[in-house]
């Protein structure tokens, strides 16, 4: 190897290196705040302090956890659920059964891919209250279950689903829905773990169009509560970081146990 | 390039042929079958707010109240002097925040694609886990880490790369740099994985080719590599976009808008004149619809950047 190519060699790995710690950094400083007291986070202590239970039972105190974490987790998983079901369905269907008419409305509706929610969500917000659905769990969840996002996805991951397969269901005599159910499904495990990731994560983090519809405490999510901690004059970032800990943890699970599959499903879309 | 569009348009012809009428039915009925659920959802949570904000920006008046306005509400646009910041600070963002994140994540991208590189699964995992956080971990863990003595700072100072204390939530200029920054570590690793996943599709003799042919790496990078992958970035450029056009929880949670608005963007001005102020819905439909030009016109320029720029033989 010549010198130039080393250097640039030495030179890729220390970006990385500096691209890794500035991506990790913020995750050890959650966890090392979450053992310090506020005083000491906002001047920059960057070691493991004693304060670790203190800050958890002043968090566990000022927030009902099991509550808002259970809302969180209910929008989380049937959300997910029901977002996964329908846009495969239709990224299926889109993919599988063409006609001009459908392939028409599937370009219509990648133009509607750019209507950004801002410009959705007032008169959303009216006809959720029109339909007395304000405060629910079904307010959060049904507007973001048909998400053109997910649908452009599966069609596009669909194309690598081999027709040889369908062809032999059929043969066999298995109907549309079944081939869906028991071939496809199994077949797609990789595309939905990926699919997984993104949804859930988007449900679990979604800020924005709970903020506007759940205004009572029973059905706030942990999102909402543990922002309106921090929005307080002088926060107590030993007990929030307690809790951004918690919020945190969901997602990174998910991530850690779909991880391998997350790059094998998107490869398969990106085709 | 003229013979996948010839055999596209060919095999279905084929293949309908190749069925009786009646399955042709079925397929039809199955085909609307699946879609429909989705179909019906868009209709009812996506077009039909669309048509009525379209609608409300007519109207004028506060709450439930509203008659027809016609161009009153452009009007008050062009005379409202937060908006006008609002836009402009959307802007920025956009324009700064945008090529910053996609450069960055096209190189981690490349590089990460050596097969020879050593520890790529820990590097390819560090840098995707900020877009794995709740967005409210992440707003809170920035805005405790970049207060005046916060441990950003005291490493800037420590390194000496700032005589004083850099005041990142006081200041206009430096609360803009930190929503910046606390974008571009979220979704940075976001867009790498779509390109990585694109790159592995490439061809390597390709590059094997390009290199025994005696092409530099750097011309490697953007005669083959750019091409190759231009429908991905285009695809992650227009969702940046959308993202950034929109930004509203980094503000909303980092800096409040603040200071003075210097943060303050569309879709949080939106929000404060719906569900802060007295609610004016045709005024705030307005306001989106600005947004909604914008992405159309971006995404449309975006487009046609991607489809002219060929490769230099």
């Amino acid at each position: 190897m010549s010198a130039a190519a080393l250097i640039r060699r030495g030179l890729v790995y220390v970006l990385l290196s500096i691209a890794a710690f500035v991506s990790i950094f913020p995750f050890y400083w959650m966890i090392v705040g979450s053992t310090n007291k506020s005083a000491d986070i906002v001047t920059g202590k960057p070691t493991f302090g004693d304060n670790l239970l203190a800050n958890a039972a002043t968090f566990f105190h000022t927030v009902d956890a099991p509550r808002v974490f259970w809302n969180s987790a209910v929008i989380a998983i049937v959300g997910s659920l029901l977002t996964l079901l329908i846009s495969s369905l239709a990224g299926y269907g889109f993919e599988m059964f063409r006609s001009r008419f459908r392939e028409r409305i599937f370009a219509f509706m990648l133009l509607l891919l750019s209507i950004p929610f801002a410009a959705l969500m007032v008169p959303l917000f009216v006809m959720i209250s029109q339909a007395h659905l304000t405060n629910t769990i079904a307010a959060v969840i049904i507007p973001g279950i048909a998400s053109i996002f997910i649908i452009f996805y599966f069609r596009q991951a669909t194309k690598a689903f081999p027709s040889e397969l369908r062809d032999a269901a059929r043969v066999d005599g298995l109907k549309e829905w079944q081939i869906f159910l028991h071939i496809y499904l199994p077949v797609m495990r990789s595309t939905y773990a990926a699919a997984t990731i993104i949804v859930f994560m988007a449900n679990w983090n979604n800020y924005l169009w709970p903020l506007i519809v759940l205004n009572t405490a029973e059905n706030k999510t942990a999102t909402l509560v543990i922002s309106a901690l921090t929005s307080a004059y002088t926060p107590d970032y030993g007990m929030i970081l307690v809790g951004t800990v918690l919020a945190t943890l969901p997602t990174l699970v998910i991530f850690f146990l779909l991880q391998r599959q997350f790059v094998e499903g998107l490869l398969g879309s990106v085709k | 390039m003229a013979q996948i569009p010839a055999n596209e348009a060919v095999q279905p012809r084929l293949w309908r042929l190749a069925r009786p009428a009646r399955l042709d039915r079925s397929e039809q009925i199955n085909g609307w079958l699946f879609v429909a659920p989705a179909l019906v959802l868009l209709g009812i949570f996506m077009i039909y707010p669309i048509v009525w904000s379209l609608w409300m920006s007519f109207q004028v008046g506060k709450g439930m109240n509203f008659s027809f306005g016609g161009l009153k509400n452009i009007q008050r646009l062009a005379a409202d002097p937060v908006f006008i910041r609002a836009l402009v600070n959307t802007c920025i963002f956009f324009f700064v925040q945008v090529p910053i994140m996609i450069v960055l994540a096209l190189l981690f991208a490349v590089a990460l694609n050596d097969p020879k590189l050593r520890f790529r699964g820990f590097f390819r995992t560090a840098i995707f886990l900020p877009c794995v956080t709740s967005l409210i971990a992440y707003s809170t863990l920035f805005k405790s880490m970049f207060a005046a003595d916060g441990v950003v700072n005291k490493f800037l100072l420590f390194l000496h790369v700032t005589a004083t204390p850099i005041p990142w939530l006081q200041d206009p200029f430096w609360a803009k740099v930190l929503i910046i920054l606390a974008i571009t570590w979220r979704w940075t690793g976001y867009n790498m994985i779509f390109y990585l996943a694109a790159l592995q599709n490439i061809d390597r003799s390709i590059y094997e080719a390009a290199r025994i042919d005696g092409v530099p790496s750097w011309a490697r990078f953007t005669q083959i590599t750019i091409p190759l992958l231009k429908p991905v970035i285009l695809f992650t450029t227009i969702i940046s976009t959308i993202g950034t056009l929109q930004l509203f929880d980094e503000v909303n949670n980092i800096t409040v808008g603040g200071p003075s608005d210097a943060t303050l963007t569309l879709s949080l001005y939106i929000y404060n004149l719906t569900f802060k102020f007295m609610p004016s819905f045709g005024y705030s439909a307005t306001v989106s619809w600005v947004i909604v030009v914008i992405v159309g016109i971006l995404s449309f320029l975006q487009f046609v950047v991607a489809r002219d720029r060929r490769p230099v033989a």
